[in-house]
């Protein structure tokens, strides 16, 4: 997804010389054609996320619109301060391309999780906040961002992750998409956890359950529209995120519920990480089983909420 | 640098003025800051900058940040004598709708680049400014002031080492080193020195003048860059709440809110030398 989303800029890179690249000392991987056609718009800098974001503002200010990418945990948490004043007060288009965001550097620790950038993010006036579920849809989304107006963050998952999403499903910033039709249960996903509301649709699908997936790409602005159109005939709601619980996609979807009288008579869940540190090291995919981000438990929490 | 401090001359007296005017409606303000700058932001605007106040934003115009953004009333004050607003809106400072405030914002006054007001922002800002000059082979040139208690922020050596990689000599710091900071002196809180070195130290080519002394900041502000391929530092010793024997050097008038008329009596007495 990493790579789908660096080559994407290139490609946007050779369409428009607003285009400014800005890494904060990451791998020339995939870079190596940027740097080499375009080197007065390449910039390599040093490890300090508050200056380059600083610094992308000051581009951005002149006409600009820098891509800056590094890992998640820094380029969000680092240089809150400079997110919220330059590119945010400023409504400034600078895209900010966070590596790793979730559990994706489990191995590495704590340090390098990223579990509460969507809520920290969220909570700046005119950001705009998008988790794609594989590289496809990173494809279908990166073009959009040129013309984009205001901040957007983009969180990027691990590479290799499974194709799920499919041009047949027009892709639009702030615009959810229902995956999968099903009136029993729906499920309310983002980022690579669209993986497992699929999976798990299939399996309650054996079982003579049906489930809608709604994948919500873009965290804000919020199609709380099709949130609620698509909670409207089902008995039980489970939001899946591979982010904390305290002001995440379950936080939004339990929000737009409440404020809109929607939630009466319906089973509702959220599935995310609770409000701990991580301590178990390991994979992506360990760490999330252990805090229940998997088809199967989400299968049961289905079944468990439908039961009752 | 010995420190001395030239005495003001007319326009820096009705300049501060003004600046105590404002006070008195708004009934706060970083007096202290504002007086320490007010020569520096004066002589930019009268013999340095390039603007045009009825086209704030002329793709042209050389960018001025200010970064120590609690300063703002000596830049709203030349702002508004530069013709960028009417006057009328320096005496609703602060007040609920107003379009100056405590802190100077980009998207409500023309002829202000940046909001600012969390310190140490400013710089990479600039260095943003004038890395876009260099892509658009413009000729626009980027100043940006900065505090001496701003200096303590990390962001601010940040963007000084990004400044010197980039070997950008279309960018000029000017530090406004009055020694003190909300607190007390720099010595005590942190000490900057020595401070020329530092600057240098970072790839800047440095120099020094009287912050108060409107001929040599002229000169030192004309001369950028110093040097082909280097950024330039202006280092800028100032008096900190200069021109008022009460504010002068007395960190309670860093930022002073519900402003007595009899202290607002004493100033513009002091002003005027009469006392």
């Amino acid at each position: 997804m990493r790579r789908a989303c660096l080559l994407s800029i290139y490609d946007l890179a050779r369409l428009d010389d607003r285009v400014v690249f800005i890494g904060s000392d990451i791998t020339k991987q995939n870079l190596e054609k940027f740097s080499a056609e375009y080197p007065d718009r390449f910039f390599m800098e040093g490890i300090y996320e508050a200056h380059i974001v600083g610094m992308a503002a000051g581009l951005a200010f002149n006409g600009k619109v820098p891509y800056i990418n590094t890992i998640a945990t820094f380029l969000t948490r680092r240089c809150y301060e400079q997110i919220l004043i330059d590119l945010g007060l400023h409504n400034l288009p600078v895209r900010l391309l966070g590596s790793g965001g979730g559990t994706v550097y489990a191995p590495l620790g704590p340090t390098h999780l990223a579990n509460e950038d969507i809520a920290i993010l969220r909570a700046i006036p005119n950001m705009t906040i998008v988790a794609p579920c594989d590289a496809d849809e990173m494809n279908r989304l990166m073009p959009q961002t040129l013309n984009w107006s205001g901040p957007v963050y983009v969180r990027i998952a691990k590479g290799g992750d499974k194709v799920v999403s499919s041009g047949r499903h027009p892709f639009e910033i702030g615009k959810a998409i229902p995956l999968r039709e099903g009136h029993d249960v729906l499920f309310i996903s983002t980022g690579i956890t669209t993986q497992i509301a699929l999976d798990a649709a299939d399996q309650l699908s054996s079982a003579g359950v049906e489930s809608s997936v709604l994948h919500v790409h873009t965290l804000k602005p919020l199609d709380a529209g099709q949130i609620l159109a698509r909670a409207r005939g089902v008995r039980a709601i489970i939001t899946i995120e591979e982010h904390t619980l305290m002001g995440g996609l379950g936080s939004i979807v339990a929000e737009t519920l409440m404020d809109a009288g929607a939630a009466d008579g319906k089973r509702f869940a959220r599935l995310g990480f609770p409000d701990v540190f991580t301590e178990e090291l390991g994979s992506q995919g360990e760490i999330m089983n252990k805090y229940g981000l998997s088809a199967e438990n989400l299968v049961n929490k289905a079944k468990q909420l439908l039961n009752h | 640098m010995t420190v001395k401090s030239a005495p003001l001359d007319a326009r820096g007296i009705q300049h501060r003025r003004e600046i105590l005017k404002i006070l008195e409606q708004a009934q706060r303000g970083h007096v202290g800051s504002a007086f320490s700058v007010m020569e520096i932001v004066c002589v930019l605007y009268d013999d340095v900058l390039r603007f045009d106040p009825k086209n704030p934003r002329w793709p042209d115009r050389d960018r001025f940040i200010f970064s120590k953004g609690h300063g703002c009333l000596a830049l709203y004050v030349m702002l508004a004598e530069k013709g960028f607003f009417p006057s009328e809106e320096l005496y609703k400072t602060c007040k609920f709708g107003a379009m100056l405030g405590g802190h100077p914002e980009s998207r409500k006054i023309p002829g202000v680049e940046a909001s600012t007001g969390a310190l140490g922002h400013g710089l990479s800002i600039g260095v943003g400014c004038a890395l876009a000059a260099r892509i658009d082979r413009k000729n626009y040139r980027t100043f940006v002031l900065i505090g001496d208690g701003e200096s303590n922020e990390g962001s601010v050596w940040e963007a000084a080492l990004s400044a010197g990689k980039h070997k950008l000599d279309s960018l000029t710091v000017i530090v406004d080193y009055n020694k003190m900071q909300s607190y007390g002196t720099t010595y005590e809180i942190q000490d900057l020195e020595p401070l020329v070195d530092k600057w240098s130290s970072f790839g800047f080519s440095v120099r020094e003048a009287d912050g108060h002394d409107v001929r040599a900041l002229k000169k030192a502000l004309l001369d950028v860059p110093y040097d082909a391929g280097r950024p330039s530092a202006l280092i800028c010793h100032t008096v900190k709440g200069k021109g008022m024997r009460t504010t002068e050097h007395n960190p309670e008038w860093h930022h002073k809110a519900k402003l007595k008329p009899e202290e607002l009596k004493q100033l513009y007495a002091e002003l005027e030398g009469a006392l």
